[in-house]
């Protein structure tokens, strides 16, 4: 479970994120909406430790934890770009073990092996040797999704998932959420499409832009 | 043709001294314009000025000056260095400058994203540079680093400000010796192969980074 008590952000003398209280509950999803320059996308980036706070505290599971040095711990927060960010001169198969190897020190066969699961889960088992120009958006955005949950994270996040996707992939991406959600993980959306985050909710914060 | 045969010898003989300052200033100074040019990317305000002011020194003189300051000049300070040390030297502190201001903007090209996706997915800095910073550089400044290698072949003539026997040399003292220009039509060949060896060279490495996109 995290937690966030009286999160504050400001840039320059502007306050972005004002005194912000939530509680995302273990296996569920929290949307996160509001209209652009309300602060969502500076609040997951503050989450995932990309942006500092300027007060307030971070739980997880009742222990406090800053989200911008979780190098070591394993506290992990996996993130889905909004424009995906692949490793353009890796394959999908290298992007998706890249960190499995490297940071979580697992043998190459393991990575392989648990990489080759999660493709085949979202339906990109015929892909894994392509480079990522070689792939759709929808594909590029999976693929991002199965390199966050390689480093097995407690919590998911994703920046605006369905903004560059048509209807049907925008349907797609909201079945994996869900999907992933069945499987017990713990995820936050940050998007500006209604219908789509009432689709997908257990819970949902509203931001408003703070003049 | 009888006269061609003469003089080779002495011609291959001052492509040796060019090829040497080409390849050992080739090696030293790429991977110094890595690490300077990453010096250059950096926040810490005092090393970036020095690094500006080293790049607009060495990019601003000519490197014939810089030949002769190096050979003549630094004794007076005490640093001595043989005639090749020195040419070497001055050709490192060059080329460095010129790859380094390369390098820098091949840095800058890689978007902030990649860093973040390397950072929350908890890879060291040093990891992500070689695994994916360096690859898409490389790939990047290629094209640049292809033309200063090429330069670098023809530059190499200088060295002869400071009495060193390289193939425009050699090719000098045949024409002012026999009175005619075959020598040089010959020099220019030897250059027109060497850069042509070049040119291959770069196109294979282009071509082998140009898997993906």
């Amino acid at each position: 479970m995290l937690e966030l008590k009286g999160i504050t952000k400001k840039f320059g003398g502007k306050t972005i994120l004002d005194n912000i209280n939530l509680t995302v509950t273990d296996g569920k999803i929290l949307t996160i909406v509001g209209p652009s320059g309300a602060g969502k996308t500076t609040l997951l980036r503050c989450i995932s430790g990309l942006a500092s706070v300027d007060s307030g505290q971070f739980l997880l599971d009742g222990k406090a934890f800053d989200p911008a040095s979780n190098r070591d711990n394993d506290a992990v927060i996996g993130v889905v770009f909004q424009d995906y960010q692949l490793f353009p001169n890796l394959t999908v198969r290298q992007n998706v073990t890249l960190a499995p190897t490297m940071v979580l020190k697992q043998s190459a066969k393991d990575a392989n092996e648990e990489a080759e699961r999660l493709l085949k889960q979202l339906d990109l088992g015929d892909k894994a040797d392509l480079f990522p120009y070689e792939l759709s958006g929808g594909q590029k955005q999976r693929v991002a999704i199965v390199r966050a949950l390689a480093m097995h994270p407690k919590l998911l996040c994703y920046d605006e998932p369905t903004s560059a996707l048509d209807p049907d992939l925008r349907r797609e991406v909201q079945q994996i959420i869900v999907k992933l959600r069945d499987e017990g993980i713990t995820q936050i959306v940050v998007t500006h499409d209604i219908p789509f985050a009432e689709a997908i909710a257990d819970q949902m914060l509203r931001v408003e832009p703070k003049n | 043709m009888h006269y061609v045969s003469q003089i080779l010898p002495s011609l291959i003989s001052g492509t040796g001294m060019t090829l040497s300052i080409f390849f050992w200033t080739i090696i030293i100074a790429i991977p110094l314009g890595i690490l300077v040019g990453l010096g250059m990317t950096t926040n810490f305000k005092p090393l970036t000025w020095l690094i500006n002011i080293y790049v607009w020194l060495m990019r601003g003189t000519p490197l014939l000056l810089q030949l002769i300051f190096v050979f003549y000049g630094l004794p007076i300070i005490g640093v001595v260095f043989q005639r090749y040390d020195a040419a070497l030297f001055a050709f490192i502190l060059n080329y460095t400058a010129y790859f380094a201001e390369i390098f820098r903007g091949g840095l800058q090209a890689i978007p902030e994203g990649q860093y973040e996706s390397a950072r929350v997915l908890r890879l060291t800095n040093w990891q992500t540079l070689r695994k994916i910073v360096i690859p898409q550089v490389v790939k990047i400044v290629l094209p640049s680093i292809g033309n200063e290698v090429i330069n670098l072949v023809k530059d190499s003539s200088l060295v002869y400000v400071i009495g060193l026997g390289d193939l425009l040399r050699a090719g000098n003292v045949a024409m002012a010796r026999d009175v005619t220009l075959v020598p040089m039509l010959l020099v220019g060949v030897i250059y027109l192969l060497l850069t042509a060896v070049c040119t291959l060279v770069l196109k294979r490495m282009e071509k082998h980074y140009s898997f993906w996109r």
